[in-house]
């Protein structure tokens, strides 16, 4: 739980090394036998999703070389597809909307948090601690639990704030548990890539004579916000990939539309493009995120 | 307060005795996942710092697809996927109604997942070690397995333990998930005694105090075996 990475001797980068690496050895050495052969169990599962695919949803290929072009003649019948394809994209669409909004609105929240965990008040940086030692310590399913049905027990006092009617809505609760533990995790994004700035960069500004918050606004946050990228990133698709939680109370993501498909045709493909789907949805982001990097660190790489 | 003392007891009308063995499944499929994760991400680790392409893109292609699908939608597809797949190999032997057990469909998820994590903890270990190990052990003519085994893995552990032990927190907080497929954990629990009692805040307030608790164990317990790992440097 606690930050143990940041005290080891673990290096960030690997060592300088002045050696070429070794040219790769001709013939079959034992490496590329193994390493051909899995990589052809990989060939034959992904065309055993393909031909699954291919079989479910009833496509037929004839081949009609003497009635000209086009010589082949494709057919589907995806029965599947037409009936839940869309409920597939609409689910899709609510995934995006529910990462957005708490990734937007948690880094929103996790800015006081980041603060008080910072701060040299004992009882903000106790306060600060606990929430998100509870956020980071916990399932997000117990989160999820916790928020949608535990809002029951206080239904009267809920009811006598006027805030019952948030409550009693899925949505709402999914959003408000999973801003609540993004904003844990930012916190701690932000307040890691802060104190670990170096501390000349701070001694260097006193010494030019700028006041300490202008050494915060144009120094420090700037460098911070670079180290932090990576971290941003990969708290961006944990939450996509946590997003799919939010199914179990019942709200139609991605999982959910899935779910239901599953359940009303019990056909498996179902799950493949959810798989797809999901993996396109985290690689993109991945690729755009390793843009954004290298174009912000431009100035440092040489 | 009374009501609330009965509802946790151990017996006929407290749910006591049933959280605790949710919490005894939960700790043993953590434990059971384990083992068969590290020794994947091991192997993992090891392709994708092979000069061979063909065993990096092996490796590659398995953490770009357990690390990008959601756990959920892994621990689905392995329950409901690996049902299937069993199903049709036994039919062609006749055998039919098989099952997969939830139990073993979460312990393999876990695994996968925890795998493809752990492989990339492995991997920036390995970066840490210099290339003088390698050719000092050569030096004193050990064999590439005995390296390995003495000169390499005991470093290995020092270095990539504080990440394997995130990964172990993370695995522990992700056992939660069996839940939905029917497995008896301290969520699963915590559910049936929130419907029962009409108590739900409690129970699962209860439950998330049981994860902290796990987490806390674990970081002691990990720490230690950090201090172990280290026993060997100076101290400074």
């Amino acid at each position: 739980m606690t930050n143990s990475v940041t005290n080891t001797a673990l290096p960030d980068t690997a060592e300088p090394t002045n050696q070429k690496p070794e040219p790769p050895k001709k013939g079959w050495t034992f490496g590329r036998v193994v390493g051909n052969f899995l990589v052809t169990l990989w060939i034959i599962a992904g065309l055993g999703i393909l031909y699954f695919l291919v079989v479910r949803n009833n496509v037929t290929i004839n081949f009609n070389v003497a009635e000209g072009f086009p010589w082949v003649d494709l057919s589907a019948d995806p029965k599947f597809l037409q009936r839940y394809g869309m409920k597939l994209l609409e689910g899709f669409w609510v995934t995006l909307q529910v990462v957005g909004v708490s990734v937007l609105l948690g880094a929103l929240l996790s800015v006081p948090i980041a603060a008080m965990r910072m701060s040299n008040v004992k009882a903000f940086s106790v306060i600060a601690y606990a929430y998100v030692y509870f956020f980071r310590g916990t399932p997000m399913l117990a989160q999820v639990f916790l928020i949608y049905y535990g809002a029951g027990s206080f239904m009267h006092e809920l009811r006598d704030m006027g805030l019952w009617s948030f409550f009693r809505d899925a949505w709402n609760c999914a959003i408000f548990a999973f801003t609540l533990n993004t904003a844990a995790y930012q916190a701690e994004i932000m307040r890691g890539s802060i104190q670990n700035m170096p501390k000349g960069q701070w001694e260097a500004a006193s010494a030019l004579g700028l006041p300490r918050w202008l050494t915060f606004w144009k120094i420090i946050l700037p460098q911070a916000l670079i180290v932090s990228l990576r971290p941003y990133g990969n708290e961006i698709i944990l939450m996509i990939k946590g997003s799919a939680i939010v199914s179990i109370i019942t709200i139609l993501d991605l999982m959910g539309e899935t779910r239901r498909a599953f359940s009303r045709t019990y056909d498996f493909q179902a799950y493949v493009w959810a798989a797809i789907m999901y993996l396109v949805m985290v690689e993109t982001l991945r690729r755009i995120w390793n843009q954004l990097e290298a174009r912000l660190t431009r100035h440092l790489q040489r | 307060m009374n009501d609330i003392l009965v509802m946790l007891s151990f017996g006929p009308d407290g749910w006591g005795d049933q959280i605790a063995a949710g919490v005894y499944i939960t700790v043993t499929l953590a434990l059971a996942s384990l083992p068969l994760g590290l020794a994947t991400g091991l192997v993992l680790a090891l392709a994708k710092k092979s000069a061979e392409p063909s065993l990096r893109a092996w490796a590659d292609v398995y953490t770009t697809i357990f690390r990008g699908l959601p756990e959920l939608l892994t621990l689905f597809l392995v329950y409901y996927g690996g049902q299937i797949l069993i199903q049709e190999v036994l039919s062609v032997f006749g055998v039919t109604n098989f099952e997969v057990s939830a139990f073993f469909a979460g312990m393999i998820a876990l695994s996968l997942v925890f795998s493809s994590y752990a492989s990339e903890a492995f991997l920036s270990a390995f970066r840490g070690i210099s290339q003088g190990q390698y050719e000092g052990a050569h030096a004193l003519g050990l064999s590439k397995l005995q390296t390995l085994r003495l000169v390499i893995l005991p470093q290995l552990i020092r270095l990539s333990l504080p990440a394997l032990g995130n990964l172990w927190l993370i695995l522990l907080k992700e056992t939660s998930l069996v839940s939905i497929i029917g497995l008896n954990d301290i969520i699963r629990y915590s559910n049936m005694a929130a419907r029962t009692t009409k108590e739900p805040f409690l129970f699962f307030s209860i439950a998330c105090a049981i994860y902290l608790v796990l987490a806390l164990i674990s970081s002691v317990g990990i720490s230690r075996l950090e201090k172990w790992t280290k026993r060997g440097e100076a101290p400074r």
